[in-house]
Parts: C-alpha cells; structure tokens; sequence
C-alpha cells in the first residue's frame, strides 16, 4: 500500500474511533438485549462494527449512533433468522390506532397500582425478555437507549407511524406481562 | 376532543413526541377526563419503571479491544472471517506490521468529539448555576421583558418564549459563558426541575448538530435551528427535554 494511502487509511480508523466507538454500549445493550444472551452479544457486535467500519466512508452526518445501531440491529436480525428462525417470524400488528387502553388484557384488576410501585428489575427485565423481537426493540430503543422515534425509525427501518403503533402494542403486552409476573404465575408466555 | 383520539395520542405524549398543538388539545382533554388521566398514569408510571429499572447491558471489557484490534485488518479488505482474527492463527505479518503501525500512530484514542465537550460544559454550567442559587439574571416570566434584557450584552438575539402553558414555565434569564463566548441562557422550571436553555449562534460550516446525551445523571437535548444551537440541560428525563424541544420549535416556527 503507498504512504498517502496508508495515512488516509489511518485518518480514516481514527475517525471511525472517535465517532463510533464510543457507542459500543449502546450497540451492546442493543445486541443484548435482541439476542438475550452475552456470548451471542458479543459476537453479533464484533461483527456489526466490521460491517460499520467498511460502509464507515459512506457515513455524512453527526450522529453516528443511529447510524450503527442499524448494522447492529441488521446483524442480529440476519444471527436471529438463521439460528432462531421463529422467534422473527411474530407477525405484529402495525395498524396505526397508536394507543388504546394500555390496561386491556392484564389480569390484574388493578394494572395501576401494580405500575405505580414497579421497581423490581428482575421482575421488568423478565417481562421486556417476553416480549416478541419486534416490540422488544422499539422499547429497549426508548426507553433505555432514550432515541427519538425519528432515530428509532432509522434503526428499525419502520415508518414512524409504525414506530408508535409498536411502541403503544408492545408497552401493552409489557403490562400484561408485569401484572401475570406480579401476581406470582407466568405460565402461558 | 374523544377519548378514543385521545388514547391514541398518550403513546406519543408520553415520548415527548407530540406537536404543541396536540399537547395542548390532550392535555385539556385529560383535566377533564379521569379515565383517559388514569390511563394516561399508568403508561407513565410503565415508562419511567422501564427507563429506571431495566439493565442497560454494558458492553464486556474486552469487547473494545477485540474491535480494535481487528480493524486494521478489516481496513485492507482482506474480508477474512472474524474468528481468525481473534483466535490469532490468521494474523499474518502484513496485518501484524499495519497493526504495529496503527499502534505506534497512537491512534483510536477514544478521544471526545467537540460535541461531548460542549456537552460537559452545558452540564458544568448548569451545575454551577443550581450551586450558587444563581440561576436568573432578570426574573421574569414574560418573553418579552427577558429578550430585550439581553440587548447591549450579547451580539446577537437569542429568541425567548413563555412556555408556563404547556407545562414550561419561563422563570428568566442570565448572561452565561459557553463555547468561548458570552451566551444567553434561558431557564425555565417544569414541575420540580430547573432546566437551562443555552442559546448559541451556530459557527459557519458546522451542519445543524442536534442529539441526545446522558451525564452524571442529568439529560440533556441539543438542536439547531435557524443558525442558533440551542442546547437544553435539566435532571429532569430526556423525554422532557425532547417535549421542551418541540414547544420551542413550533414557537419558533410559528413567530
């Protein structure tokens, strides 16, 4: 390789550690959280950010972490299709009616009082485990990551309307799950 | 408005992501209306659980090393299966050397970018302004007694809006020191939280940066728009700060 383009060559993976590398926890809790297992984490981000290094010259832009969240969340999808086939395999309800009644199909009488003094994490990581892929990761990308639901749409490849469809569905079954989980039985899921 | 389109709204109101205008419809409507209210807690109360108490899974210790070991490698092209790389065995001497060369470059430093700096500084400022008990220069809650206190102090003219209706309550203003330069910092209170609202001409060249961060525990929300930065901070959640960024906006936009 000549000097000149050698030296581009290094700009260029000082750049990548600079913007995107500080992003691994992220990527990893993602990972995680989508594969539910560290080994499987761990390898899916290894490989997300070889993928994100080479597509890395094509990158404009400031904000970087959507940007690699999207080959993280690629990655895992691709890992997810062939080793865990069924678990992709959910369909969901996209309808855009957004909401609803977030306490339907609980089966607590009081779904309120049970979330108003939820602070057990074993108990909220079990539920959000339950949940299909798909509801999973717009929550985990909410609600943990914090990204908007224009971030969320970039990294989830999903319209923004579709977004909030899932976020309100998956925040639904998420009480339904807690209240099951709260009341001692989590049988059925 | 009816429940039935105010339940299909609470998802988004509760992410900080409806417009003002919705705000504003959902939250008469909810004054109003102990159901939707009830519904409205309980995805609330759902959503700062999820945030406070689901594990955020930090990524190994060695994870960032295996990474950076292996780019070099990955820089040539050489399109070699992963595991070779970590196992050891396929690490040839061309990828040693380039390895040795990145090294001894004293690259991949993991060095902040400007944004995390002015990031730390937002949250040194607003600290500074919470600890002295000296958030306001002028006190007022009406936009148009703060925005002409700043004339004569700064060079530019930051805009002001009294957000007390939509939850954001304009408590004044003060002159502040950010980015190597005398700054307007607007400071409103919601509920119990104090949030600082830097405003800051954006430097030419710079494409319109906007993103969120986390740090020591405080939130904090920066955009552009129409050539100022504007950059909020508050230990109030980034949800918040998300909503104060869309009243401000929209007042923007609709001045």
């Amino acid at each position: 390789m000549p000097l000149s383009e050698q030296l581009s060559s290094q700009r260029n993976t000082q750049r990548f550690g600079e913007v995107v590398l500080p992003h691994l926890d992220s990527a990893y809790n993602l990972a995680r959280w989508l594969t539910r297992n560290d080994h499987d984490a761990h390898d899916i981000v290894q490989d997300a950010y070889l993928r994100a290094f080479r597509s890395f010259a094509g990158f404009r832009g400031d904000n970087a972490r959507p940007w690699l969240l999207a080959i993280v969340r690629n990655t895992c999808f691709t890992w997810l299709k062939r080793h865990r086939r069924a678990e992709v395999e959910v369909p969901y309800d996209d309808e855009l009616h957004g909401g609803g009644n977030v306490c339907e199909g609980a089966s607590d009488p009081n779904p309120e009082a049970i979330l108003s003094r939820l602070d057990d994490a074993r108990i909220i990581n079990e539920a959000l485990q339950q949940l299909p892929v798909g509801y999973r990761e717009v929550v985990v990308l909410r609600d943990i990551e914090e990204l908007s639901y224009k971030e969320i749409a970039q990294v989830a490849d999903l319209p923004i309307g579709t977004v909030m469809s899932r976020l309100a569905r998956g925040r639904k079954l998420l009480v339904k799950h807690l209240t099951q989980l709260r009341n001692g039985g989590s049988h059925g899921m | 408005m009816e429940c039935k389109h105010a339940l299909a709204l609470l998802t988004a109101h509760v992410d900080g992501e409806l417009d003002a205008h919705d705000v504003h419809a959902l939250d008469d409507h909810l004054r109003d209306c102990a159901d939707c209210r009830g519904q409205h807690a309980a995805l609330q109360s759902l959503r700062s659980a999820v945030s406070a108490h689901a594990t955020r899974h930090r990524a190994p210790e060695d994870l960032a090393d295996r990474i950076t070991e292996a780019l070099p490698a990955a820089a040539t092209g050489s399109g070699r299966p992963l595991g070779r790389f970590w196992s050891g065995a396929g690490v040839g001497a061309a990828a040693t050397a380039a390895l040795a060369i990145v090294l001894g470059w004293g690259i991949l430093s993991l060095q902040p970018s400007p944004d995390d700096l002015l990031a730390d500084e937002v949250i040194a400022n607003h600290v500074r302004s919470l600890q002295g008990g000296h958030t306001v220069d002028v006190t007022s809650s009406d936009q148009h007694t703060v925005k002409p206190w700043f004339n004569g102090k700064l060079d530019y003219a930051a805009p002001v809006h009294d957000l007390t209706a939509q939850g954001f309550a304009l408590e004044g203003g003060r002159l502040d020191y950010f980015a190597h330069r005398p700054v307007a910092a607007l400071v409103y209170r919601h509920r119990l939280h104090t949030i600082n609202l830097f405003v800051v001409p954006s430097k030419p060249g710079r494409a319109a940066p906007a993103g969120t961060f986390h740090r020591q525990g405080f939130a904090i929300e920066h955009w552009t728009q129409d050539g100022m930065e504007f950059w909020a901070v508050s230990d109030a959640d980034a949800a918040t700060l998300g909503q104060l960024r869309t009243l401000f906006t929209a007042q923007n936009t609709a001045r």
